[in-house]
């Protein structure tokens, strides 16, 4: 009988807990959507009309590359003198993927994030992101105005961020290892490779555009106009074809660190990649190099976004106007490998032909980049007679490929 | 857990309740009971005579307390109890309750932001796709094998240190079977990244026998987690070894039994308990795990890994996945409890 008492008490004590879970878990209510006419409507937000006194610090989420304090590498180190000029010591937590940063983001521990496309507007649409009041960074009009106020960092003319730079998704291979040296995706998507447990690819649902990229060119019949506007058809070639890349994946990466130690070890030969990864490989003497095939790639254009529950907002801020400052942003560029932003950047390059090289300001170049989106049932294509596949579908098909 | 863990016991017919935790509310309870109570109580009060009289009242007022706490052993029960059990249903069966509860609610499919909309869509879909099976079957395969390798590997050891070892080094070997769970877990796991790549030290000291290592992947996992649960496996199997009494070992030798004979029906079965409680960390902990996986798993998924690729999307979803390792070893410790394991953890 005492036994039964005992758990009388334990479910009372259960079910009082379950009612305190249900009162303070979860995330808040306000969220906005996307409508049925395909635009987003976020929650109301105004941005600050003024800079108030700097906090004494700021936590930031980032790319791996892009918040350096010298421990990596000892020349790169824009942390330090920002901490210096500004009282705000910055934390930084580096995320793999735009999923992690939007989940990240939701714990409102942050205070800015440096989102790429396929995260800002989701950020933008749940009210974790905060619109931006540009000028109160200074150096937001040096930016190039082929960044501003574009469908990835802003919502009916309101600005969300601050372009930070741009880049694609390259390909690398162990120059000793692979041969002939790879010039499509072809080499990471054929059937029989001779690089079979050798190849890597990003270990992320946005990795599904890489191949429906690569689909674009080699299969015209499937009538694919943009890598993230797929129709059922479309995406079911496209997870087919990643289906059929898994057997001969060696492992998935979205640890930069991870793909550094397998391309030196040899546990991976060719594969996705970032400029930065390279360079680092090569830095540790691993003979990779890393190209952009003949398709085109996906890539990124990244934005600094300020978190809606930011705790540091004026040091976030003063990060802003730091990390798009023309010396700043040129040694982040440089050391990401990725263009810049801020346009006079280019003057403060150490290699001269840099922002040449990485096409800055070029817009017919990024033709042949995708940046990130995230898909939605409105296909970002344009076209009205078909429903294109959710980014949540990708979530899933992405799992169930893996096995 | 401890009125269920007690509950088998009057059925069994064992007299008394043998469980610890089923003590002190029991009728034998009232013997522990006494000396804790009593004990503290005479103690002060010796303190406060020595100390030169304190004021009566204070020592009544004592005495007082005492004796009520003497009378009632529930009340002593309940002070006892009262702190602990708090923290373990409040933090631990709440947030299992919490995540049980967000197993019915929804995410919205673009911003991720959790919709709290009543409905089993999140169940439905863990137990009708196919790859979430698959999943869950390797990650029980995996857990398995672990253990199996675990029982093989640690057997021989805790039989050289419980009983071949001279005693005067028994406890040292312990603390060295022990050392290995002061390092890191990542550093381990990025070790064993290092010794199982590609022409790496494993494919080196293979390579004379025209052999090499498996690669990263489901037997680099298994390996690498049997490596980092074999103290767990080792040190109940000590236990049960070293408790091993010799007279049954001589009386197996005197009736004619060989060694072969005397282990498989004399220490086996003595020490079967402990296998099994040994069991019960190296699977529940091979069950949940994810890092290692990522580490040296190459692109094998265990349901560690879709509950984490999830979690940062769909957390209903992913706590709809995260019950089915609590239900796998839920039945598992059912299973254990009929070996009487649980009795020697």
């Amino acid at each position: 009988m005492r036994v039964t008492r005992h758990l009388v008490a334990l479910a009372a004590a259960l079910t009082a807990a379950l009612t305190l879970a249900t009162a303070c878990g979860g995330s808040s209510g306000s969220s906005g959507s996307v409508g049925s006419d395909g635009k987003l409507h976020p929650p109301k937000l105004t941005a600050q009309k003024s800079l108030g006194q700097r906090e004494s610090a700021v936590n930031l989420i980032a790319w791996a590359g892009y918040v350096e304090d010298g421990s990596d590498d000892p020349k790169a180190d824009w942390v330090h003198p920002f901490e210096r000029q500004t009282g705000c010591t910055v934390h930084v937590k580096i995320a793999g993927t735009s999923d992690d940063m939007v989940s990240l983001m939701k714990t409102g521990q942050y205070d800015a994030v440096s989102a790429s496309g396929d995260a800002s507007l989701r950020l933008i649409a749940s009210g974790d992101a905060a619109p931006v009041n540009t000028a109160l960074v200074p150096n937001y009009k040096d930016v190039f105005s082929g960044l501003k106020l574009q469908a990835w960092n802003s919502v009916g003319g309101v600005a969300y961020g601050i372009p930070h730079g741009y880049g694609a998704n390259l390909l690398m291979y162990r120059t000793d290892k692979v041969s002939p040296a790879p010039t499509s995706w072809g080499a990471v998507f054929a059937k029989d490779s001779p690089y079979k447990g050798h190849i890597t690819a990003y270990d992320s649902p946005i990795y599904i555009a890489d191949a429906a990229l690569y689909l674009m060119r080699t299969r015209p019949d499937l009538g694919i106009r943009n890598p993230y506007a797929l129709d059922q058809k479309q995406f079911d070639a496209a997870v087919a074809l990643l289906r059929q890349q898994n057997a001969n994946i060696g492992e998935y990466w979205s640890d930069y660190l991870k793909e550094v130690s397998a391309f030196k070890s040899g546990d991976s030969v060719l594969g996705t990649t970032w400029q930065v990864i390279a360079n680092t490989a090569q830095s540790e003497k691993v003979p990779v190099k890393a190209v952009l095939p003949s398709e085109g790639a996906t890539g990124w254009s990244d934005t600094w976004m300020l978190s809606a529950k930011a705790e540091h907002p004026n040091c976030a801020y003063a990060w802003f106007n730091w990390i798009v400052s023309p010396q700043v942003n040129a040694q982040v560029a440089e050391y990401f490998g990725e263009a810049p932003a801020n346009r006079l950047a280019c003057d403060h390059t150490a290699d001269r032909t840099f922002c040449a090289d990485y096409h800055a300001g070029e817009s017919a170049y990024y033709k042949r980049v995708w940046f990130w989106t995230t898909p939605i049932p409105q296909c970002v294509d344009g076209r009205k007679d078909v429903t294109c596949v959710p980014y949540a579908k990708w979530v899933q098909a992405w799992t169930s490929l893996k096995g | 857990m401890s009125s269920l863990s007690r509950d088998p016991h009057p059925a069994d017919g064992r007299p008394g309740g043998g469980t610890p935790g089923g003590a002190p509310g029991s009728g034998r309870g009232s013997g522990p009971g006494r000396t804790s109570g009593g004990a503290p109580g005479s103690g002060r009060g010796g303190a406060g005579g020595g100390a030169g009289g304190g004021p009566a009242r204070g020592r009544r007022a004592v005495r007082a307390v005492v004796r009520t706490l003497h009378r009632r052993p529930r009340l002593r029960l309940a002070l006892l109890l009262t702190a602990p059990l708090t923290w373990l249903v409040v933090a631990y069966l709440g947030a299992l309750a919490a995540l049980f509860l967000a197993a019915f609610w929804t995410t919205d499919p673009f911003t991720s932001n959790v919709v709290r909309t009543w409905n089993t869509g999140n169940f439905r879909q863990v137990l009708t796709t196919s790859v979430y099976w698959h999943v869950a079957l390797r990650t029980l395969g995996t857990a398995l094998a672990v253990t199996a390798v675990d029982i093989v590997v640690a057997f021989p050891i805790a039989f050289w240190t419980a009983r071949i070892a001279a005693p005067r080094y028994r406890h040292l070997l312990v603390v060295a079977v022990l050392t290995p769970l002061w390092a890191s877990y990542l550093v381990k796991a990025y070790a064993w990244r290092t010794i199982l790549s590609t022409g790496g030290p494993l494919d080196w000291a293979l390579k004379p026998f025209g052999l090499h290592g498996p690669g990263y992947g489901l037997p680099a996992v298994v390996i690498v987690l049997a490596y980092l649960w074999l103290p767990y496996m080792i040190l109940p199997i000590h236990a049960g070894l070293a408790g091993l009494p010799d007279d049954v070992l001589d009386a197996s030798a005197d009736l004619g039994a060989r060694t072969w004979r005397t282990f498989r029906s004399v220490v086996l079965p003595l020490v079967a308990p402990s296998v099994a409680a040994g069991s019960v960390f190296t699977f529940s902990l091979s069950l949940g795990d994810y890092i290692a996986v990522q580490i040296v798993g190459g692109k094998t998924q265990l349901i560690g890994n879709a509950i984490y690729s999830d979690v940062t999307l769909d957390l209903p979803l992913a706590a709809a996945l995260a019950t089915l390792p609590v239900a796998v070893v839920v039945l598992y410790l059912l299973a254990i409890r009929r070996t009487g394991a649980l009795n020697s953890l």
